[in-house]
């Protein structure tokens, strides 16, 4: 089984914010996690540009209002240089 | 890089184990994850599922506040994650941004409050000298020298106030040079330069940190350059989210941190204990030949030459070497007597166990022979098998992973934390021979009918004597590692010794001791402090290495008599049970005091000071030395 982009957003979504990752959608958002704070972000910024090995700019991470919205991202990110 | 499949693995196992109870089990896969990949994505994982763990397996609880000038706060997870595998339940405090002057002059702030073991000053060049920084170029001689001064005044203000209102251990930060100095070459060539005026601003800092108990200085300059300076700031990130460290580096900053937390938790090691087929030397004895093993100062053999100077100097610092091998003795010990290549001799061993018998059996009868507890052994072996067997069979151990490339040893060695220490003992650097007297006094000891027989054969003598500044480190560094004879394991600091030594009701006592085959150095320490008419016994500990030679009974003769002396009519003191502390549990009872209370805690024993008096055995000769303390 392939393991998809999504898949490994919500297993660090779930990991930083402390919630199962089966609670986890495309729509979740600061506004439904509640531990989605701004350090978590940061953290979050972070654990996607080591795991991943992508580079976000400021603009980005400001874009990044969801899960879906990270997912979309990286994955133009990833596509956009194939290795 | 670790393959994903591996570590997902990893953490579906951690949550496997710890569904079913077996805490033990999940803790060292926890341990396995994070030594395969120290990433903030892991530290989270790592953290929360030792959130789990904390009432289930030993956790030494520990404080750090961290006061700073920039975004700290996703190196927190990173250090609780390796504090945490480190055996450590970190609770980690940040501080406001550019607050760290309020909160340390404050008596009443947040910082103080925390009540923490450890304080880290975390200031950086561009927040605290801005000038020198980046306006280097347009200051005067003067003006330059003007903010070096302020720099160094303002940072030893705060260090000294801190020292005033708090007995925690602090690390400063030093200050960065700049990766691009602004003059570009011509900075080298001036006498104060934008690198040179920050690197007198680094002199003072250690000068003063130098002068004050319990405050240690950290190289960050040294940290940053060692990463390569222009991959350690990710200027991006500093100018959105005030955090200059790029996120790969965010892990060695937490590891720094580690190095000065490690020595002041008792989980420092004692012993390294190494393997020798590719591991001391390259290939194996007994096939090889004694020609045939890589050893020398040539590529391959030099790499494990490097790994032995490393030893060589942990061995200066205090840590024994001793090792554990599955060899034919004689084939490994022509090695070490007679290979041009080694480095390390039988001499620089304190123990040895050759044979082919199972290393964990081998581990312990290493620190049963060194007299120091299965956890203060630090593991070294090229063989991940035994390393595993090691690790699920004797979890206290330090097992400590070697790389593929032998090149790679010494620095494996040279970073882990459990051979850091933070001070100096005179005993720290003469012990490898102390454990060679040791060697005789065991001999002489199995030619003897009787124990009494030879301990007049030992003819000891003891000095006891108040604590003084030459001995104070000593003091300290005892009450933080002595874990076996000591009757309520209180971990103090050098500051907070010198802070009870200073009360006219608490006396702090060492006990210093040699005899025949030579000195021990100071090898215990009392603490008391009168209440009432009692005196009470905060802590009584004696070193390992001269456990059961009745010192004791001169140290317990010694607080009787001057507590009695000074109108006290009951010497008191807790008995806190720890799971190493069994050897000193009969210690009151064995010299006549009663149970008189009992806690969850442990039990409170009394000796009645107008009936009963404590006899110094008539083998030890005891020199009081009284200290000018009235």
């Amino acid at each position: 089984m392939k393991v998809t982009t999504f898949d490994q957003i919500r297993t660090m979504a779930s990991d930083l914010f402390g919630v199962p990752a089966e609670s986890i959608s495309a729509a979740s958002s600061p506004e439904t996690i509640e531990t989605w704070d701004s350090i978590q972000h940061l953290n979050l910024v972070l654990a996607l540009e080591e795991r991943l090995n992508v580079q976000l700019s400021p603009e980005e991470i400001e874009q990044m209002k969801s899960v879906g919205d990270v997912v979309k991202l990286v994955e133009g990110k990833l596509q956009a240089v194939p290795k | 890089m670790a393959g994903d499949g591996s570590i997902s693995n990893l953490r579906s196992d951690v949550d496997g184990l710890l569904a079913q109870g077996r805490w033990n089990a999940a803790g060292l896969r926890i341990r396995d994850l994070w030594r395969k990949e120290s990433t903030p994505a892991t530290a989270a994982f790592v953290v929360s599922r030792y959130e789990k763990l904390r009432e289930k397996v030993p956790l030494l609880p520990f404080r750090v506040a961290v006061l700073r000038s920039f975004t700290v706060e996703p190196i927190v997870p990173l250090l609780r994650a390796s504090a945490f595998c480190a055996g450590i339940d970190l609770s980690v405090q940040v501080g406001d941004f550019n607050a760290y002057a309020q909160e340390i002059l404050d008596p009443q702030s947040a910082l103080y409050q925390f009540a923490p073991n450890f304080v880290i000053l975390a200031v950086q060049s561009a927040d605290i000298a801005p000038d020198l920084w980046q306006d280097y170029a347009q200051l005067s001689e003067e003006t330059a020298n003007q903010a070096v001064q302020r720099v160094s005044s303002s940072l030893q203000q705060w260090m000294r106030e801190f020292r005033a209102r708090s007995q925690a251990s602090l690390i400063v930060h030093n200050l960065e040079v700049p990766a691009r100095p602004a003059l570009g070459v011509l900075d080298s060539q001036q006498g104060m330069s934008q690198s040179e005026l920050i690197r007198q601003i680094n002199q003072d800092i250690r000068r003063v940190a130098s002068e004050l108990r319990g405050i240690y200085l950290l190289d960050y300059d040294a940290l940053v350059a060692r990463h390569g300076r222009l991959r350690w700031r990710d200027e991006r990130k500093w100018l959105t989210a005030r955090l200059p460290i790029a996120a790969e580096h965010l892990i060695h900053l937490a590891r720094e941190w580690m190095r000065f937390m490690v020595p002041f938790s008792g989980k420092a090691a004692k012993a390294l204990v190494v393997d020798l087929d590719n591991t001391l030397w390259g290939g194996i004895i007994g096939e090889d030949g004694l020609t045939g093993i890589k050893l020398g100062s040539e590529y391959p053999g030099a790499a494990y030459q490097a790994l032995q100077r490393t030893m060589l100097d942990l061995s200066r610092k205090g840590i024994l070497l001793a090792t554990c091998s599955k060899n034919n003795p004689d084939d490994a010990m022509e090695v070490l007597e007679k290979h041009p290549g080694m480095l390390l001799r039988p001499k620089h061993f304190a123990a040895m166990r050759i044979s082919w018998n199972d290393k964990v059996q081998g581990l312990r009868e290493i620190a049963s022979e060194l007299n120091i507890g299965v956890d203060s052994l630090a593991f070294l072996d090229d063989n991940p098998f035994e390393c595993e067997q090691v690790r699920t069979a004797l979890p206290e151990v330090t097992v400590i992973d070697l790389p593929e490339d032998p090149l790679q040893y010494a620095a494996t060695v040279r970073d882990h934390p459990a051979f850091e220490r933070l001070s100096l003992s005179e005993e720290d650097q003469k012990r490898t021979m102390l454990y060679a007297e040791q060697r005789q006094r065991i001999q002489a000891e199995q030619t003897f009918q009787s124990k009494e027989d030879f301990y007049r054969f030992l003819e000891q003598e003891a000095e006891i004597a108040l604590v003084t500044p030459a001995t104070l480190a000593r003091i300290a560094q005892l009450t933080q590692k002595t874990n076996q004879f000591n009757v309520t394991t209180r971990r103090y600091p050098e500051q907070q010794v010198a802070e009870m030594a200073a009360r006219p009701d608490w006396q702090v006592l060492s006990i210093s001791v040699r005899d025949r085959f030579g000195d021990h150095g100071l090898v215990g320490v009392a603490i008391t402090r009168d209440n009432g008419d009692a005196c009470e016994i905060d802590s009584f500990l004696l070193s390992c290495r001269v456990i059961g030679r009745t010192l004791e009974t001169a140290l317990l003769s010694h607080l009787a008599e001057n507590a009695a002396a000074r109108g006290c009519r009951q010497l008191v003191g807790w008995f806190l049970p720890t799971r190493k502390n069994a050897p000193a549990r009969e210690l009151y009872r064995q010299h006549g005091f009663e149970p008189a209370k009992q806690s969850g805690d442990g039990t409170l024993w009394s000796l009645d000071l107008t009936q009963h008096r404590i006899a110094v055995p008539e083998w030890v000769k005891v020199n009081t030395v009284h200290g000018g303390k009235d």
